[in-house]
């Protein structure tokens, strides 16, 4: 939303942009920089109405000047609309909100007018309209709820607390004599931080963003709420949050930027040679003072035909072949092109196949200059968590006091078991499998979703039967009440739902509720519980009082359930801290360790539960000083706070481990199964340990059985001795060594086994990853990387993820693809040429920064091989064909000049040529651009051979750009050379009539529309009812713009004047010529087609045979034949 | 994420719109279509069907062609005093004005011409499409006498020395041709017709029936002819078709018609007017008379590419069906 507005900003220069160039030469110059096309529509119309008034301009003014307003008109038009969404800010700006001003009172105001200070009232279901500081809301205790959609696409409500002493202050009257002073944090990005003190009444209270109101979050659940206004406009933090999305261009559209170098220097050769010997027949004129060529009054001529001065006349006319040649400098390419790629979106966006009903999220877009990249992805980076899985957690197994429960099997222990063999699972990972084993766990039918739970010894109460039930209750009461979740109890039923912000949590919560321990109440300073007494079987209402809840990871809860009720009990959950474990329970640690160790082995997330009893003495000491850290406004607050944290966190009760299965997503095996066929390089970067990683690689089929693993990894014996040492220095050298040896030791596997074609996979942990990342062990981690099938890359923190990312990208010079979910992602997206974000669960961020988003892993099969191809081959085609349009048109202007002494007259009507580009060949161009298919998008799926195109560039590559040139160069040839050949003196009638400079013009225009237009029925494969419109109709409508033209007044049509009623049509010669001349020019691309086909194919024509001939009939041998010698001239190619 | 079977769900959430992409076979890109392969089948099919279009239709243009008697005659290089050989005295000779510039040439007709024939001036090397020279003229001016002045586009002929506007004005009609033939069989005269050599649209909608000539040549520098001022310029047509100005520096403009057949055999006089200044741009002139049939005056060109594209579609239609059964896929 905000990087909309970035772009609308953008935008909006283009239309409101009023510059004047002095020269046209300056706007040549902007050739190649970025921004180029846009700069110069804008000053065309400048330039030429300037250059009209001079007589150097081989055309009128207004002929030029017309179908160029008709073109920016469009593309303002464009701009106009998408800039549209700029309204928004107009209504923004313009809401209304109640604020309290100096008579008492709230008065409604603009949101424009809000100053910082300034106290608000909003109401429920209301934005707030700048970030606030929460006072007090309806509620008695001041809390409030929030939803963030439009922060970071979280659905779930978010509580705020205002603080005790102004939670009070109910009554609009009750502010008459309230003052306080707020020191906060200077504005910022950071959406989930913020530090301040309130003054009031002399004492000092700590702020966090448990009472900040962000703007562009909305009040819910709360009748009103009163606020004080700390950050306003741009100080927001949504504002500070709104960057630009990094400015990205598709190597196709940068090599096109090469293409105009190349047509510009050609521009330049052949006004050159046209200036040349325009100079020395100029020069020649007058001879020894006697007129040569009289008829032209050289002895009278002004400067520009001048004999006397022919070089300054011959550079003149330089700058005339500039212009007249202009046309071999497509221009309006850019504007096809932009048009193209916003209809390109539209499709992407509006693709049935890609809209995922469950979350009812389409694919989108959100550039379009990026649509043809997707078709020549060569490496993708893929987070794993929300990317290849569902990041909804399933709780599935827990430990406890060293017993592990659970009896259900996850996704990947079935992988594991289908890898060694047993095929008691049929077909592998499908979600009618996983249905089904869930259902035969449940036994009642009822799936609950967040919990796949199964275990008849502490299910239904049973768990106080169990040696520990202690233990158990504990365990289960730190996952009732550790956490932010919110309950929502449906009033008619009883039963309670969560919104919990990580799906891990949320899983907790309904784990603890299905065991008896049932959340259902939440208040600033408590939390409510159902519990079965283990002793009666009862169910008792339970409410604890939350002294202070500072993280996630801690939080302290005064235990009122007897006995005694005099104690703290410290509660607080854990990944991975074993080592601040109290010492005396050593061997269920153990126990717990290895079932952690197990699970992690199942692919699931674990985490560690303990906790921690104190009585209350202890406990008052240790929160006064956690205050004083957390009121302290220092830079070492954060210090301050970690070190009183780290006091209480000490010696705790080890209460077990709970195990949380992320499922795949669906079809996430096949997609990437898949996409390896086609040729993509799947690495996969994540946070997981390394035993994780490889089990997940398994179950979506990046690692295969036939797979050799090459494992890099520090986690060697030696290393671990050096680290207890503590000499830093030595475990760097030691594991700079270790890392290079391993990546040598991977080289020669590889070079070992070549030849027999076993694929390897690459794993590699965080900590190798640093190394391996450094400079001088970059280049031989890479052609490693480079020669597995897969690589997964654990244990990494999003800065590698973006290293990783940038390595690749630079590394190979390949198109990357990058796509995550998460905001640890982020980097590695706009890293990435292309960065692809899952609208999924954990929020926005990722999505906000990428350039395509989905709401699904699998989309990305059909995004790749069927949008990304077809985006690939329309573009390069189209370039392609504009290039050669605009070369056999241009060129024929070149011969005719050659013809005409080399004086700069164009062969054609100066509105014949404006509209060239504009209606004769430009639609169906368009229509190649938005509706070409080389095949369909079933047969795109079934064949990813096909994406070998895109990947290895065939198609812009540039023997075949060069290829179209002199295609285009060989028509324009055949065009005039066959035309003037043919008329040349003879009458072109019966009544005896020759053919005159009208004529010759309107034959050869002609002859270019028909062959232009049939080149391009030619050479597409796919013809809707709108290609047919466009190809034909623009041929017929240069001969109904002849007829209209030529019934205009002689003084407006000129040379067009009743040529073609009159003149041309009557004459059989006319139409026998423009069959002729279409045919020859078309017969050259016709036979290298067919040739090319039937002896040297490429893929899609392979493809194409193959759909037509029978789908049986297998070509696969001749395919795999073209793939590998692809592969070979890519590899030759590195070498070089 | 809220557990639970949708009841407990938010309100506000039951009244959102789905954003499922509705179904339509444009946005889905699944119009119908048809889908041409490049098979061999249709490659041969194409081919052949060229070369049958083709050949027939070559055929009969060079048959056509074969019909058009056409004889072409140059002059300038014989209608000049045999002493004069050197460039200057070619020069001298044609700017002199009273010089006899009167020739005699002498054609017998091989075959029988039938009426109308066509008599053409050729000339070559000459740039009638310079772009100095193409612009200067006023179309403004030629039409209506209203515009006399509008002759911004005709320097250096636009205005005498008095400044009183030329018309009309511009380097094409000062360069008008002006060479004259006249034809004789067997001393009787044949007359040309000059009338109808113009384009219609040129007489009715370009040249104005009441714009009479003004001081045209009245200058130093006298370019080409001259023009009877009592005439109004539309019926001036040899101006207009000078005016209408030729595509390549080769050309050859309408003279006039015979409208009598000549038989073969038949010694024709022609006596020339050489006029025109041809020699100081090495220029040649070219007396033409041509008859014509349906594809104009005598055309080779067209119908030997015609037979050599259907040919060359058929040997590559040959060559194609021989590959393919050597070598099938």
């Amino acid at each position: 939303m905000s990087g909309r507005r970035g772009r609308g900003i953008h935008f909006s220069r283009l239309y409101s942009f009023s510059c004047f160039r002095g020269s046209f030469r300056d706007e040549h110059s902007q050739i190649g920089q970025k921004g180029y096309s846009r700069v110069v529509y804008c000053n065309d119309p400048d330039n030429s109405e300037q250059l009209m008034l001079s007589p150097l301009a081989p055309y009128t003014a207004s002929s030029i000047l017309w179908p160029l307003l008709v073109v920016i008109g469009a593309t303002m038009a464009k701009e106009a609309v998408e800039d549209w969404r700029r309204k928004q800010d107009v209504e923004a700006n313009n809401r209304k909100v109640k604020v309290y001003d100096r008579n008492h009172n709230f008065q409604h105001t603009r949101w424009k007018k809000l100053r910082v200070g300034d106290l608000v009232k909003v109401y429920k279901d209301e934005y707030f309209p700048a970030d606030l500081l929460l006072l007090s809301s309806s509620y008695e205790d001041g809390i409030c709820y929030v939803e963030t959609t439009n922060l970071d696409g979280e659905t779930n409500l978010k509580v705020k607390h205002a603080l005790d002493v102004t939670s009070s202050l109910h009554e609009d009257n009750s502010f008459q004599h309230f003052k306080a002073i707020i020191k906060c944090e200077d504005p910022n990005e950071d959406l989930y931080a913020f530090v301040g003190t309130l003054y009031y009444d002399g004492q000092q209270y700590p702020l966090s963003l448990q009472q900040l109101l962000v703007r562009d979050s909305k009040l819910r659940n709360t009748e009103f709420v009163y606020g004080v206004v700390v950050f306003t406009g741009h100080d927001t933090k949504v504002m500070q949050n709104a960057t630009d999305p990094p400015s990205k261009r598709s190597k196709i559209e940068r090599k096109m930027d090469k293409i105009i170098y190349v047509l510009f220097s050609l521009l330049i050769l052949v006004s050159f040679i046209g200036s040349f010997f325009f100079g020395i027949s100029t020069k020649k004129d007058i001879d020894d003072g006697k007129l040569k060529r009289w008829y032209l009054r050289p002895d009278a001529a002004t400067v520009f035909y001048d004999p006397q001065r022919s070089a300054l006349a011959a550079f003149f006319h330089f700058l005339t072949g500039l212009m007249l040649y202009g046309y071999l400098i497509p221009i309006s390419l850019y504007v096809s092109i932009e048009v193209v790629k916003v209809l390109q979106t539209i499709f992407i966006n509006r693709d049935q196949d890609m809209y995922y009903e469950e979350t009812d999220k389409p694919a989108h877009a959100r550039t379009s200059n990026l649509n043809e990249e997707l078709g020549q992805v060569d490496t993708i980076l893929s987070d794993k968590t929300g990317t290849l899985t569902c990041n909804s957690m399933d709780f599935v197994k827990c430990s406890i006091a060293g017993v592990a429960y659970g009896r259900g099997m996850t996704e990947v222990e079935r992988a594991l078991a289908k890898r060694k063999g047993d095929t008691h699972h049929d077909s592998g990972i499908t979600s009618s499998n996983i249905q089904r084993s869930g259902d035969d766990f449940a036994g009642s039918g009822k799936s609950i979703k967040g919990f796949n739970f199964h275990d008849e010894r502490i299910m239904n109460g049973q768990w106080v039967n169990e040696p520990h039930a202690d233990m158990i209750q504990k365990f289960f009461r730190v996952l009732a009440l550790c956490h932010t979740a919110i309950p929502e109890v449906n009033q008619e039923t009883g039963e309670v739902a969560y919104e919990a912000e990580s799906p891990d949590e949320a899983a907790f919560v309904i784990a603890a509720r299905e065991l008896g321990f049932e959340f259902f109440e939440r208040t600033q300073t408590s939390i409510s519980l159902h519990e079965l007494d283990h002793k009666s079987g009862r169910k008792i209402d339970r409410t604890c009082h939350m002294l202070v809840a500072l993280s996630l990871r801690i939080q302290a809860i005064l235990d009122t359930f007897p006995p005694p009720p005099e104690n703290v009990l410290f509660l607080l959950r854990v990944s991975v801290m074993f080592e601040r474990l109290s010492e005396d329970a050593q061997d269920s640690v153990a126990i717990t360790m290895d079932h952690i160790k197990r699970y992690s082995e199942a692919g699931l997330r674990t985490l560690v539960v303990a906790c921690r009893e104190l009585s209350e003495l202890e406990y008052r000491s240790w929160e006064e000083e956690f205050l004083t850290a957390q009121t302290s406004l220092n830079a070492d607050r954060d210090a301050l706070i970690e070190a009183a944290a780290d006091k209480i966190e000490r010696d705790l009760i080890l209460l077990g481990a709970t195990a949380v299965e992320d499922k795949l997503q669906k079809g996430v095996p096949e997609c990437i199964e898949k996409l390896e066929n086609a040729g993509i390089k799947i690495w996969v970067i994540t946070g997981d340990k390394m035993e994780t990683a490889i089990n997940i690689g398994y179950a979506c089929s990046l690692l295969r059985e036939d797979m050799k693993q090459i494992v890099i990894t520090l986690d060697s014996a030696e290393i671990s001795d050096l680290e207890k040492k503590g000499d830093k220095e030595a475990v760097a050298k030691a594991s700079s060594v270790s890392i290079t040896n391993q990546i040598r030791e991977g080289k020669l596997q590889l070079s070992s086994s070549e030849g027999n074609s076993i694929p390897f996979g690459l794993i590699i942990d965080g900590k190798s990853l640093t190394f391996a990342l450094s400079k001088n062990l970059e280049d031989s981690f890479l052609d490693l990387a480079n020669n597995c099938a897969s690589v997964i890359c654990c244990r990494s923190t999003p800065k590698q993820k973006a290293l990783v990312t940038r390595l690749v990208k630079k590394g190979t010079g390949r198109t990357t693809l990058a796509i995550g979910d998460g905001a640890n992602d982020v980097g590695m997206l706009q890293e990435a040429d292309i960065g692809v974000g899952i609208s999924g669960v954990e929020g926005m961020q990722a999505a906000m920064s990428s350039d395509f988003t989905i709401a699904q892993f699998r989309f990305l099969e059909r995004l790749l091989l069927v949008h990304g191809h077809w985006c690939y081959r329309r573009i390069s085609m189209m370039i392609c064909y504009f290039f050669y349009k605009n070369i056999a048109f241009g060129f024929t202007l070149f011969w005719f000049e050659a013809h005409a002494s080399f004086s700069g007259q164009p062969a054609y009507n100066d509105w014949y040529m404006s509209f060239y580009n504009v209606f004769f060949t430009s639609l169906p161009v368009i229509a190649l651009g938005v509706f070409d298919q080389d095949v369909s998008a079933r047969l795109c799926l079934k064949n990813p051979e096909l994406y070998q195109e895109g990947i290895h560039n065939i198609l812009f590559s540039w023997p075949r750009i060069l290829g179209w040139m002199l295609n285009g160069i060989i028509s324009s040839m055949i065009i005039f050379f066959f035309t003037t050949n043919s008329v040349l003196h003879q009458a072109f009638r019966r009544d005896g009539r020759v053919v005159d400079f009208e004529v010759l013009g309107v034959m050869m225009y002609t002859c270019a529309v028909w062959t232009v237009n049939c080149q391009m029925a030619l050479s597409i494969n796919y013809f809707t009812w709108i290609q047919h419109f466009f190809i034909w109709g623009s041929i017929a409508f240069w001969y109904a713009f002849l007829v209209m033209y030529g019934a205009m007044s002689p003084r407006i049509s000129t040379t067009a004047y009743q040529v073609f009623v009159e003149t041309c049509a009557p004459s059989p010669f006319f139409w026998l010529e423009t069959l002729l001349v279409v045919v020859s020019a078309l017969l050259p691309y016709l036979l290298y087609r067919s040739f090319q086909t039937e002896f040297n194919p490429m893929i899609h024509d392979v493809i194409q045979r193959r759909r037509l001939e029978s789908p049986e009939v297998e070509a696969s041998k001749e395919l795999s034949g073209k793939i590998g010698k692809l592969r070979e001239e890519d590899s030759l190619l590195s070498k070089l | 994420m809220s557990s639970g079977d949708g009841s407990s769900e938010p309100s506000s959430k039951i009244s959102k719109i789905s954003k499922k992409p509705r179904y339509s076979r444009f946005t889905q890109q699944e119009l119908p279509a048809c889908k041409p392969i490049l098979t061999p089948g249709l490659v041969i099919t194409i081919l052949i069907s060229l070369a049958i279009i083709f050949i027939p239709i070559g055929l009969s243009s060079i048959s056509a062609s074969e019909n058009v008697v056409e004889l072409v005659d140059r002059y300038d290089d014989v209608c000049i005093p045999s002493n004069s050989s050197n460039h200057d005295e070619k020069i001298g000779f044609i700017q002199d004005a009273a010089t006899n510039k009167t020739c005699f040439r002498t054609w017998i007709v091989p075959k029988k011409m039938n009426h109308p024939i066509f008599v053409y001036y050729q000339l070559d090397n000459f740039y009638q499409n310079h772009r100095r020279y193409v612009k200067s003229r006023s179309d403004h001016q030629l039409w209506s006498p209203k515009s006399e002045r509008a002759t911004k586009l005709c320097e250096p002929e636009a205005q005498n020395d008095d400044d009183k506007p030329i018309v009309p004005c511009g380097l094409i009609a000062w360069s008008l041709f002006n060479d004259t033939y006249r034809f004789s069989r067997n001393d009787d005269a044949i007359e040309i017709n000059k009338k109808d050599i113009a384009w219609g649209s040129d007489r009715t909608k370009k040249f104005g029936s009441d714009v009479y000539p003004k001081n045209f040549q009245t200058r130093g520098l006298i370019g080409g002819a001259k023009l009877n001022e009592s005439i109004p310029l539309s019926q001036q047509e040899d101006l207009i078709v000078w005016m209408r100005t030729a595509a390549l520096p080769s050309f050859r403009k309408l003279y006039g018609r015979i409208e009598t057949d000549l038989e073969a055999n038949d010694k024709i006089t022609i006596e020339i007017q050489n006029n025109y200044n041809t020699y100081s741009f090495n220029g040649r002139k070219k007396l033409v008379i041509s008859t014509t049939t349906w594809i104009g005056g005598k055309n080779d060109f067209l119908g030997r590419m015609y037979m050599t594209v259907g040919g060359t579609s058929l040997f590559f239609a040959i060559a194609f069906s021989i590959l393919f059964v050597i070598k099938p896929r």
